[in-house]
């Protein structure tokens, strides 16, 4: 830099002099940012004409932007912008690119779907999502279940069936499973004997004698638990009743108890007071026909089906 | 009228224009080379035909909606991320290194700004003349010379830097094909923004700002300092053989030759300012290193010039070391790269780019990724059976359809169920998600913690992949 150049950038003064000597320097705003913010002003201004910005008594200015998109229905909406319209556009956009796949499903039988890798594929990305969204909040993120609430669809014991046709029964008309309580009608020892046979047809610790005891009022008229159980105890999947027989507990907390007596315990307070929990809603109404496809497809691959 | 601090300086300070003088030597020389190779590569490499039967026919394509870069028989998924991890590691390693040993070579020769710019000055020469031409040139009022010089110029610059900007979209979709849509309107938008802005980025820059983009806005030319050693070479002058007792002095009769001049305690400088004419950051190196010098050897070919027409020897302004230079008998320069950081720099460098070459070499024709589902662990089922459930997702990297046959090892062949899906046909870049379920009796559960699911590709057992996974029971909860 010449000292030339140093002479012609010193700082002048305003050329105003106050009591006669003093003065105030010039020193203006660089160009570079005089003009930046002119730029923002004429940025402004095109926001403001495209985009919403000043509120005007109860409305605003809504700028001339518009979002358009085609709904579920079929129907061309067409909107002011504002963010809320991007994002029906947004998912209005995402349904339709997922159409072809859910419409793919809707005409695939369900053996065929298993044979198909690219339609799994599929149902296990888009069942998860529905499942998180439906299902979780009772059966949990991953269907493992709540003991004593929620069955565990993630394991091989199927109330009400574990076909195709009957998970699909089961997500449009819901369920109600309920089993009387026999405090009325058994005294406390009846009780402590079916208990015990309870226990003895799951292979869990148990009293002999009582479990020979209850095995009777298993299958007599007084307790009937063989209405809806079955004589062997290996339940009916036609009206939900669990097989007693197996190693799944879902209502009696028999898995978390410490010892024998514990486990037994809890059988015995199920047959006290029966139950009146086992309620699915049903979905028939909440999704579509293909989306309860989809999660009928996954719930059967959560616990392998039958 | 007081005036108060008339000397203080203004904030902003304007740009001084630089006009260069050409100059003809073994650095412009190399420069020329490095600029016509780097611009066949970049101007014609999306030009080049490769057969593909999966993909356009383009040697280098970087198919963004693809999510795949295909480079010459390579293809390269997002999930080679780490070999752009690499690549980038061993450049800043690779900058280091020379900049260690022969300072700002990166910025002198190699840089795309000093490419651009140096182009752009030859545009700048071959329209308006040497460098007393332009001179005159910025001068000379507006008339229809001037007019029709500089818009010419401004024009030329514009043109190159639109082909630079659309050469630049064109890696991004198939060439030919591209260039008949982003001139009949049918491009992406994307096209024609990322065209604009580089359009005019590289006017602004190798037009407009120059010398300024090294000094005031790249990053680099700051750091620079810290990797300089008192042994780097780097261009520079030698003052004590230039100034001598008296300083530089112009060669004027009685002072034209060396005997004459070293009688007089002249220096061999015969301050022609070549060296300061020929400088594109508008230097004088003969201030000594300074930060704005890009180390480009142009002003040692204008100075050996002169030196050569005096019959002085050459060398006067060289590639040497500030150390060599402070020695009472400077020695021949020589390359030091016997230092502890230059050899780690060079371990680093060979290292990274064994494993560069290495990893994409033994790459694997396909992706796997297992993990075990957590929700739950482990199912007790009604046989007492304990059953883990795996996703396992298969990405095909291939060229063509594979099917992939998935199996275990570790536990009886029975216990594994896959469904359908034992064996799985993918589609080249696409991937399948399959769902296994693994069902052991509670002892055999018991011995066993870790298994391997196998994934080989049918025909190819070579490929074959192992992956090992947990398996969860109640008794051993994590």
């Amino acid at each position: 830099m010449s000292e030339q150049k140093l002479q012609s950038q010193t700082v002048q003064t305003t050329g105003h002099a106050w009591d006669g000597d003093l003065q105030e320097y010039n020193n203006p705003l660089p160009t570079w940012w005089i003009y930046t913010f002119y730029a923002t002003v004429v940025f402004a201004l095109i926001y403001w004409t495209i985009y919403p910005s000043w509120p005007i008594g109860k409305g605003w200015l809504s700028g001339v932007s518009n979002i358009s998109y085609v709904n579920s229905e079929g129907e061309t909406v067409k909107h002011q912008w504002n963010t809320r319209a991007l994002l029906m556009e947004d998912m209005n956009k995402a349904a339709e690119a997922q159409k072809p796949y859910f419409d793919k499903i809707a005409s695939t039988s369900y053996a065929q779907i298993a044979q198909d890798p690219e339609m799994s594929g599929f149902i296990l990305s888009a069942g998860k999502a529905l499942f998180s969204e439906n299902c979780a909040a009772c059966h949990q993120q991953g269907g493992q279940g709540v003991v004593g609430f929620f069955p565990n669809l993630t394991d091989d014991d199927w109330l009400y069936g574990g076909q195709y046709e009957k998970i699909h029964e089961t997500l449009m008309q819901g369920r109600r499973g309920h089993m009387p309580a026999f405090s009325e009608v058994l005294d406390a020892q009846q009780i402590d004997q079916l208990a015990n046979h309870v226990a003895q047809l799951s292979g869990i610790p148990h009293d002999a004698a009582k479990a020979e005891a209850g095995k009777r009022l298993f299958t007599s008229e007084t307790a009937a638990c063989y209405y809806c159980h079955g004589a062997d105890g290996k339940g009916r999947q036609a009206v939900g009743a669990p097989n007693l027989t197996d190693r799944i507990w879902l209502w009696a907390g028999v898995p978390a108890s410490e010892d024998a007596g514990e486990k037994v315990a809890a059988i015995r307070g199920v047959i006290y007071n029966g139950l009146n929990r086992g309620v699915m809603p049903s979905f028939a109404d909440r999704l579509t026909p293909e989306q309860i496809k989809v999660l009928t497809v996954y719930v059967h691959e959560l616990g392998g089906g039958q | 009228m007081q005036t108060g601090l008339e000397e203080q300086l203004g904030l902003y300070q304007k740009r001084i224009p630089i006009f260069t003088r050409s100059v003809k030597g073994r650095f412009r020389r190399f420069k020329t080379s490095v600029l016509v190779l780097a611009y066949a590569i970049y101007f014609l490499l999306p030009w080049m035909p490769w057969a593909r039967h999966d993909a356009p026919a383009q040697a280098v394509l970087f198919d963004l909606p693809g999510r795949r870069f295909l480079i010459f028989g390579l293809t390269v998924y997002p999930q080679d991320v780490v070999w752009l991890a690499l690549l980038l590691f061993i450049a800043a390693i690779l900058l280091f290194f020379v900049t260690g040993l022969v300072g700002r070579a990166f910025c002198g020769y190699f840089c795309f700004q000093t490419l651009w710019t140096d182009f752009f000055i030859w545009i700048e020469h071959k329209i308006q003349g040497e460098r007393p031409a332009r001179i005159r040139l910025y001068r000379q009022p507006w008339e229809r010379e001037k007019f029709l010089k500089i818009g010419l110029t401004h024009g030329a610059w514009l043109a190159v830097s639109f082909w630079t900007g659309l050469t630049f979209v064109l890696y991004f979709a198939y060439a030919p094909q591209l260039v008949v849509e982003f001139f009949t309107g049918q491009a992406a938008a994307a096209a024609y923004i990322t065209t604009g802005i580089l359009t005019l980025s590289t006017y602004a820059a190798a037009g407009l700002m120059r010398e300024q983009i090294c000094t005031y806005v790249c990053p680099y030319g700051r750091f620079q300092s810290a990797m300089y050693e008192p042994q780097t070479l780097a261009v520079h002058y030698d003052a004590r053989r230039g100034e001598a007792q008296h300083g530089r002095a112009s060669a004027r009769a009685g002072q034209r030759t060396l005997a004459e001049r070293y009688e007089k305690g002249l220096g061999d400088c015969v301050d022609c300012g070549l060296c300061v004419q020929v400088c594109p950051v508008g230097i004088d190196i003969r201030d000594g290193l300074q930060y704005k010098c890009i180390s480009c050897g142009l002003c040692i070919d204008a100075c050996n010039s002169i030196m050569d027409s005096f019959n002085f020897p050459r060398g006067l302004i060289r590639y040497d070391s500030e150390q060599n230079l402070a020695q009472a008998q400077p020695g021949k320069p020589r390359l030091n790269w016997k230092s502890l950081k230059t050899i780690g720099y060079g371990v680093a460098l060979v290292l990274m780019s064994g494993y560069l070459v290495y990893s994409i070499a033994t790459r694997s024709s396909f992706d796997r990724a297992v993990t075990q589902i957590r929700q739950p662990l482990y199912v007790v089922l009604s046989d007492g059976d304990i059953r883990n459930r795996y996703q396992i997702r298969i990405t095909n990297k291939a060229a063509e359809d594979v099917v992939y046959r998935i199996s275990a090892r570790g536990i009886p062949a029975e216990a594994l169920d896959l469904g359908n899906f034992d064996e799985v046909r993918v589609k080249p870049g696409h991937s399948a998600l399959v769902q296994a379920s693994v069902r052991l009796p509670p002892d055999l559960a018991a011995g066993v913690q870790k298994f391997d699911l196998l994934i080989t590709p049918v025909g190819k057992p070579a490929e074959s992949r192992a992956e090992s996974v947990r398996f969860d029971t109640p008794q051993r909860r994590p």
